[in-house]
């Protein structure tokens, strides 16, 4: 488990000297067999409800089962086969999310890593604008998701207003009822959702670089540029990985958001993953979005691993 | 020079696209369709609260509130007290068995929500668990537990093991160390989950979507969603609908902001 916002780092350095030095003594004391009994509740709940479903979509993801009859057969591998070769409405909506996740990404982590960066002092004006910047993180997806629905009006929205105002109709348009762009202006909502968490992310990750490296490559005569690339990007590391991984969950989850924003079931410019195996599961397939869903938790991993491999930021030491 | 003019430049245009935005939709929630259409940006003419008259009593979202804080209620202290029951046991035991357990709790950070859907389904429809309130609460339970367990578990694990040692040496047993050590030490940290759970629960769609089938049990945000359908443009009613959902969350981050930002950082941080 990666904890690397600063209060964890901070606290990791004593927890590990307390623990080393416990062990030299020999603590004199035996471990209560009553405290096995304390996380009894918590292991049978996630065993239950969470450990056996998430078992169970696997024995469902090979069977026709449509959720009612008694009876269902056996069809191997045909509702992954089905799902990558027969079923457009499935490839679209894994296109969809591809590339969701991959603008989402790198959109988000460049903004919110600005965003740190401008911000990381500590300044009362710096905190305010943090505290402005995050708040769009605690609202509903479904209020942001209608928030952005009337920006995006194409009659009466305030983007269009906007553009209006100070003379830009040239720039007006349809947004989300434009196909080819739907998906690009979701994204946008999505960052301006979340990238505030981010950079809160991103600033216990600054101010944890120490300013003498700064003040040296100063007096070396290093320009900002060579100091963001050789001391500020490798520092920040850890928190990237951090960013990029939640980002990456985060936007193949964006279930609430689409819905909320393009109804339901989306149209197919705004379908997703987890939309699609929604609509599956509202059809009654219950095997089919079953073996989807499997597709799903393989594609996050995947994408996950493979950002770990491009951007090498496997954090040092865990 | 230059950078610090395009550094404010870049402050101010984003705080300008987070403010007006909402308070276009505060200012909105008062006003006409027609008179929203024809100035976003004015100030409303009147401050008669009409559309929330008609989304909380013609559209019946005053239950759906009152099923949103039942849920919240409920489903917030339940995983905060089942975590830390968890998380003081993983930081007093040791080697493999501490390592075990809070492993096999942490794991289910990594299983999306949607990956066992269709089977909790089928689980819930056995014991009883669909169109109810009761199944809202043990989803947002089992869903959260996890990330709980990661935050409350982190935190008792960096208390000093002597505090536990001199205890139980006193003859303590472990209950009372839970209760009169381990909880009040780690207030900072359950505080911080509380708001990171409280968030999560009161805004959770995806479970009253999949559950619930009468509108009397619906909570705020699958509510808030059916809106969508009805009122297509009807933006005065659903801006009405955005701000009694978001108004307790907003409240608590004015006040709790500091906890707000630790809670909802620490849940990002997991790996």
């Amino acid at each position: 488990m990666s904890t690397h916002t600063g209060t964890a780092a901070k606290r990791k350095a004593p927890d590990s000297t307390t623990e080393a030095a416990s062990k030299k003594r020999r603590s004199p004391t035996r471990v209560n067999p009553a405290l096995y009994l304390f996380p009894l509740p918590a292991v049978a709940i996630i065993a239950f409800f969470l450990v056996m479903p998430t078992l169970q979509a696997f024995q469902y993801a090979v069977t026709d089962w449509n959720g009612f009859s008694a009876a269902f057969n056996y069809v191997g591998v045909d509702n992954f086969v089905r799902a990558f070769t027969k079923d457009s409405l499935f490839t679209n909506a894994l296109t969809n999310n591809l590339k969701f996740v991959l603008l989402v990404v790198i959109a988000q982590t460049v903004f919110s890593l600005l965003l740190a960066l401008l911000l990381v002092k500590n300044s009362r004006g710096n905190v305010v604008l943090r505290a402005l910047f995050f708040f769009p993180t605690i609202l509903s997806s479904v209020s942001v998701a209608f928030i952005w629905k009337f920006i995006y009006d194409p009659n009466f929205g305030l983007a269009n207003s906007a553009l209006g105002a100070i003379g830009l109709e040239g720039l007006q348009g349809s947004y989300l009822g434009n196909n080819s762009q739907a998906l690009y202006w979701v994204a946008v909502t999505q960052v301006w959702f979340h990238a505030g968490q981010m950079m809160v992310v991103y600033i216990a990750g600054l101010q944890a670089i120490p300013r003498e490296l700064y003040e040296a490559a100063e007096m070396d005569g290093a320009n900002k540029w060579q100091q963001f690339k050789s001391i500020t990007w490798p520092f920040v590391a850890p928190a990237t990985s951090i960013v990029v991984a939640y980002t990456t969950v985060q936007s193949f989850k964006a279930f609430d958001l689409i819905l909320g924003i393009a109804g339901n079931p989306p149209k197919g410019s705004l379908d997703i993953l987890s939309t699609r195996i929604y609509s599956t599961f509202a059809n009654s397939e219950f095997g089919y979005a079953a073996a989807q869903s499997i597709i799903f938790m393989g594609m996050i991993a995947l994408v996950t691993w493979l950002q770990r491999r491009l951007l090498r930021l496997t954090p040092k030491g865990e | 020079m230059l950078a610090s003019i395009s550094r404010r430049g870049i402050l101010a245009i984003y705080a300008v696209i987070i403010i007006v935005p909402i308070t276009v939709v505060l200012f909105g929630s008062f006003k006409s369709t027609q008179e929203l259409f024809e100035g976003p940006f004015s100030l409303p003419q009147s401050l008669a609260p009409d559309n929330f008259a008609e989304v909380i009593g013609g559209q019946d979202l005053g239950s759906s509130f009152l099923n949103s804080v039942i849920v919240t209620g409920i489903s917030v202290p339940v995983t905060l007290f089942i975590a830390s029951l968890a998380g003081y046991a993983v930081a007093r035991l040791r080697g493999f068995a501490s390592w075990a357990i809070f492993g096999f709790l942490v794991l289910g950070m990594a299983i999306p929500a949607q990956a066992n859907m269709v089977p909790l389904y089928v689980l819930f429809g056995r014991i009883g668990l669909l169109d109810n309130l009761t199944g809202l609460i043990v989803a947002n339970v089992v869903s959260t537990l996890p990330i709980a367990v990661f935050i409350l578990g982190g935190f008792m694990r960096t208390l000093p093991k002597e505090l536990y040692e001199a205890c139980s040496i006193d003859g303590t047993g472990p209950w009372r160390t839970y209760v009169s050590i381990a909880l009040p030490l780690s207030a900072p940290s359950i505080a911080a989950a509380a708001i990171f759970l409280f968030v999560i629960h009161w805004n959770e769609l995806l479970y009253p979507l999949l559950f619930i089938q009468s509108p009397g049990n619906r909570t705020l945000p699958l509510a808030l969603l059916s809106f969508q359908g009805e009122f297509q443009t009807n933006y005065p009613l659903l801006f009405a609908g955005v701000i009694l959902a978001s108004l307790p969350v907003v409240v608590a981050y004015v006040f709790l902001q500091r906890y707000f930002v630790a809670g909802i950082t620490a849940g990002a941080s997991k790996g």
